[in-house]
């Protein structure tokens, strides 16, 4: 991605914005910034709040302390009209498609055209055609429910409709979670076509080091919150995708490494140590 | 405080660690304030969407048929057999006091007034209550509602409000059908079955049984519809994780439904009942 670099100027802005859920904080006074036309991929464990992380930029969820700043503007103090303005600038591909399960897939790609009346049927149909070819989906699968549809369809499906109102910012939650790893990279593909075809900006969500090496312009890798030192950021690199192996935090290599390491005997601890915790009670 | 704070991360334990029964008490006596809150809430902005923006006729046809339409074997089968029903288990009674002709009035008047709302309404809550719920939950386990949002649409103007407006306007329908098909059935039993004069039960019926005790049945349902649509919806909305979450919120949307009707159903006649004196104070009352 080196080729097409960012066109500069910050587009998305993490202030000291910490979440939790009922007594469960999930991130902690985190700081980032997101420049428009990068590519940033955001690797780390499951759990650690990555989604949380796609979920907080667009107001899914409120962030318990901290501001989310999209152009300069606190997307948390947004009103309703603002924040579905600013929901169709961003295109919005699930870990699991989240296709509308009722709907067929043309309707579920038109579905964003129809609901804000952004053109006539003829126009959606035409849209709709060109998105699900440009995510590689023949027409006879228009009519196919979600439920008819394979793993690596439903992805490109729900790419296809993320795709289908044009938008800026492109969010991908795990994009090739559960996939094979032909389908992976074909998946990795279009989420560089996308990226670059449109000179979109974008944050992936991933696990998979292919797709980092593959589309990423920057990557971020976050630790979960329960295992980083008192004071310590959550964000434990954030740099060019280039060099990941050789990190100089530890943690990190483990991580591109797919290395275990003292994991599976530190998990084994915790639990004794909340087994112990509940016996004593 | 952020130190604190930062230790109960660290730790793992969380403040339970401390956490006395006032603790628990207090704890649950806000969740329990905060989820009346978010009912609230969940119905006035259902209700603000009804007023604000009428859901497609695409979006509303399909959910008009399914909870409509498909209820009608249901309603009309379960009117039918309580019509049956009744005629069977009072003809003993009322034959040994020699009025076994006036079976009609007494079985119609139950009918329309009582057995036929509250029972379309609790079928409506078994059959569409809980797939309501399970539906919506699945949508909230699967990011669908997320999907929604994040395409700009508010999910309770998209999925609460078709429901809720197929709930209020079909079940007084529903009622009307439970109604004719118990009155059907409770006459097919005391005339050809239990061999009541015929023309002597249709005469009582139609002397004791009034409009005004079908509207008060009818009305009553536009209740029971409400209650049933905004507690299944809300119970989806606010599923759990999972298929153990989402099979909860089914059978909750039923359970707090059917509560909710015959809490309705007491209160109704109830209010009824005054409203009817105070128009005919020399009534006897409709209750």
């Amino acid at each position: 991605m080196s080729a097409d670099a960012p066109d500069g100027g910050d587009l998305i802005e993490f202030r000291d914005v910490s979440i939790q859920f009922r007594r469960q904080r999930v991130l902690r006074g985190i700081n980032l910034t997101i420049r428009r036309g990068e590519t940033v991929c955001v690797i780390g464990e499951s759990g650690c709040g990555k989604t949380v992380l796609l979920k907080l930029i667009v107001g899914l969820l409120q962030p318990t302390s901290g501001k989310i700043l999209f152009e300069g503007e606190d997307v948390s103090r947004m009103d309703a009209r603002a924040l579905v303005r600013l929901r169709l600038r961003f295109g919005f591909l699930f870990q699991m498609a989240a296709l509308f399960d009722s709907l067929d897939v043309f309707d579920n790609v038109a579905f964003g055209l129809r609901e804000h009346k952004v053109c006539g049927e003829d126009q959606v149909a035409r849209i709709v055609a060109e998105r699900l070819q440009d995510v590689g989906l023949p027409p006879g699968l228009e009519r196919k429910k979600p439920a008819e549809l394979s793993g690596g369809q439903r992805k490109r499906v729900g790419l296809a409709r993320a795709l289908a109102l044009d938008p800026e910012v492109m969010l991908y939650d795990e994009p090739t979670t559960g996939l094979d790893p032909i389908m992976t990279d074909v998946i990795n593909e279009l989420i560089l076509q996308t990226q670059r075809g449109g000179h979109k900006t974008g944050i992936v969500v991933t696990h998979e080091m292919r797709t980092v090496t593959k589309v990423a312009d920057r990557v971020v890798m976050f630790f979960p919150l329960a295992r980083v030192g008192r004071g310590e950021s959550q964000i434990i690199h954030d740099g060019p995708p280039g060099g990941l192996e050789d990190a100089a935090d530890p943690r990190v290599r483990q991580f591109v490494r797919g290395e275990a390491g003292d994991r599976l005997r530190e998990m084994a601890a915790a639990a004794r140590a909340a087994g112990g915790g509940a016996s004593d009670e | 405080m952020a130190v604190g704070a930062l230790d109960v991360e660290r730790d793992g334990v969380g403040a339970d660690g401390g956490e006395t029964a006032v603790h628990r008490l207090g704890r649950q006596v806000f969740d329990r304030v905060a989820e009346v809150g978010d009912v609230s809430l969940f119905c006035l902005r259902t209700l603000g969407w009804i007023v604000r923006r009428r859901p497609r006729w695409s979006v509303l046809l399909p959910i008009f048929h399914a909870i409509g339409v498909q209820s009608v074997p249901v309603v009309a089968i379960t009117g039918t057999f309580i019509g049956m029903v009744l005629a069977v288990q009072t003809y003993h009674e009322f034959q040994m006091m020699g009025l076994a002709t006036k079976m009609g009035s007494v079985i119609n008047i139950s009918l329309v007034k009582e057995l036929g709302p509250v029972l379309a309404a609790t079928m409506l809550a078994g059959r569409v209550g809980s797939s309501m719920a399970a539906e919506l939950g699945t949508m909230r386990v699967t990011e669908q509602i997320d999907a929604l949002t994040a395409l700009g649409t508010n999910p309770i103007y998209y999925l609460a409000v078709p429901r809720f407006l197929a709930c209020f306007l079909l079940i007084p329908l529903l009622t009307l059908m439970a109604d004719f098909m118990g009155v059907i059935g409770g006459a097919v039993v005391c005339t050809q079955v239990l061999g009541i004069d015929s023309f002597a039960y249709w005469k009582h019926s139609r002397d004791f049984v009034e409009g005004l005790d079908i509207l008060a049945g009818v009305l009553k349902s536009f209740f029971f519809g409400s209650a049933i649509a905004l507690i299944s919806c809300h119970r989806g909305f606010n599923s759990g994780a999972g298929a153990e979450g989402v099979g909860k919120a089914a059978t909750e949307a039923f359970v707090f439904s059917f509560m909710a009707i015959l809490f309705l159903d007491f209160v109704l006649g109830l209010a009824w009942n005054a409203m009817y004196r105070s128009l005919w104070p020399q009534a006897t009352g409709l209750l």
